[in-house]
């Protein structure tokens, strides 16, 4: 006999004492191997003889799984799966003689799980409780499994909610400040703080609208329509697109791809992919720098997008990081730099969405290299993103 | 008051609006401010008598930023008022109060939860000057 990992309680309802007698016994040393799960589990037995006498059990010893014979000197079986607590959660084996199928139908109202018909032998209630612990566990484990989801989004939106705070906490400040005429009567004095406030409340709408881009993303409720994109083109555009902050960042942005290099693919998250690698590139360099795109068929139907800066580069514990949402890489060079913390992660969903992955390398202080694989979208327009090849199912979590 | 008779105060964090605004207010009550945009340059102005009391953002560079930077201040002089400020315990539900007393381990004077206000900033600032005042 294996050493069992967890018991499970069950309370046995009954009133003919050789049947309480019985069942204890059956399930006496029965132990039953979840291999999915990876443990044995045995059983311990609590009996009751009548209705109410189950109710108090169910209440005082929580039982994880209740074998519940209909016929109780003070009620019915029904009476009390009615009756009893909802929380905590345990399943229910109706014990009900042969050929009472409104009963069957009754209680599976109520929520039994199963049934087992009198009389049976104790191999009969073994298979059947060894049948709820399984689905006792595999419930668990649903309940786990979505208290995470919960979690992770109770996450996602407190550091949502902080990264838009700052901005506005900024933004407020200097409302004060200015209202407070701290700086004189003199309206040019005032100025910085109204280029600052602009520019606060414009990562703030860059935060929002990324953060709807990923939501679409996430939720598959984009409709998505493919076309041959021309990279070479799309390329420039994008690099036309950080020219500004290029140019006021002392950065030389290149784009080199060959022609005729086509993708089939939604132009907009074509679009996304190359203008968050360059604007990246462009922002977290330094003067001087420089920034390249190049684009370059790896097979008839993929293609490798390298995007190489000779920026400040990515310690590995920088790096370990990067694709959290929310990130910024906080440093003495990075102070600077402004962004939604967003981009990666809305880089790699698109990515995934063409079946192909995002990978970094990284060097602190001499620059970074990311490399996105794309490959064709298969089929026609689709409504919900859906990966080619089905190789990569919509994501969850 | 002549300018050096004036009280220097450090003021660290890594927001430059934030950074910005408590030192435009600090000013205007007539201190004297030393200004330090993270963790790393702050570290670097911890010195005997290069300030008489500090204002430090608790997340910087390091989730415990501030807490590094008091530590280090009380080290080199207990007398000098720490204000660390933080909104962390309400965004996060992180809580330093439950597992012990705060101040007795991060060893600084006042912290301020909840989003800073100046007023209240100032008013613990005056405080704790005045505090020292008094045992020196």
């Amino acid at each position: 006999m294996p050493e069992a990992d967890r018991r499970l309680k069950v309370l046995i309802v009954d009133d003919e004492p050789g049947m309480r007698a019985g069942a204890e016994r059956a399930l006496e040393g029965f132990s039953v191997r979840l291999d999915e799960f990876g443990e044995t589990v045995a059983f311990s037995v609590i009996p009751a003889a009548t209705g109410g006498e189950a109710l108090e059990a169910i209440r005082a010893a929580a039982p994880d799984l209740v074998l519940l014979d209909y016929k109780l000197p003070d009620m019915t079986g029904i009476d009390v799966l009615a009756a009893a607590p909802e929380r905590p959660a345990f399943l229910t084996i109706m014990i009900t003689a042969f050929a009472s199928l409104d009963v069957a139908v009754a209680a599976t109202k109520r929520g039994a799980f199963d049934f087992l018909a009198k009389p049976f032998t104790p191999e009969e209630l073994r298979a059947t409780v060894a049948k709820a612990a399984r689905s006792v566990y595999l419930q668990r484990k649903a309940g786990a499994l979505e208290e995470e989801k919960r979690q992770l989004r109770f996450n996602f939106v407190t550091v949502l909610a902080h990264e838009l705070k700052a901005p506005l906490a900024a933004v407020e400040g200097y409302m004060h400040l200015m209202r407070e005429r701290i700086k004189g009567p003199e309206l040019a004095a005032y100025d910085q703080m109204i280029e600052r406030s602009v520019v606060r409340i414009a990562g703030m709408r860059k935060l929002v609208m990324d953060l709807l881009d990923l939501t679409r993303l996430e939720s598959g409720r984009k409709a998505r329509a493919f076309e041959p994109v021309d990279l070479r083109r799309a390329a420039s555009l994008a690099a036309d697109a950080v020219a500004a902050a290029a140019e006021k960042g002392g950065v030389k942005v290149e784009v080199r791809a060959e022609p005729g290099l086509v993708l089939r693919a939604d132009p907009g998250e074509v679009d996304m992919v190359l203008s968050n690698l360059l604007t990246n590139a462009v922002k977290y360099n330094r003067r001087g720098g420089s920034a390249a795109l190049e684009l370059t068929r790896t097979s008839p139907s993929s293609v490798l997008v390298r995007c190489s800066d000779t920026g400040i580069g990515m310690t590995p514990e920088e790096q370990a990081k990067l694709f959290g949402e929310f990130v910024r890489i906080k440093n003495e060079h990075t102070r600077a730099v402004d962004g939604s913390g967003l981009g990666l992660s809305i880089l790699r969903r698109i990515a995934r969405l063409y079946g192909g992955d995002v990978k970094v390398s990284s060097e602190y202080g001499k620059g970074t290299v990311f490399e996105v694989t794309l490959n064709d979208a298969a089929g026609g327009n689709s409504p919900a993103p859906e990966a080619p090849e089905g190789q990569h199912g919509r994501h969850h979590g | 008051m002549t300018n050096s008779e004036k009280i220097k105060v450090l003021v660290a964090e890594d927001d430059p609006d934030m950074l910005e605004q408590i030192k435009l207010y600090l000013e205007a009550e007539g201190y004297d401010i030393v200004t330090a945009a993270g963790q790393k340059e702050a570290e670097g102005l911890i010195k005997p008598g290069a300030f008489q009391a500090a204002v430090l953002d608790l997340m910087m560079e390091n989730q415990d930023s501030g807490f590094v930077l008091s530590y280090r201040i009380k080290k080199m002089d207990p007398k000098v008022p720490v204000i660390i400020v933080t909104s962390v315990t309400r965004d996060t539900g992180h809580s330093f109060d439950k597992a012990q007393d705060p101040k007795s381990w991060i060893k600084a004077d006042v912290i301020i939860h909840k989003e800073l206000r100046f007023e209240q900033l100032k008013a613990a600032l005056k405080r704790l000057l005045g505090a020292g005042e008094a045992h020196a």
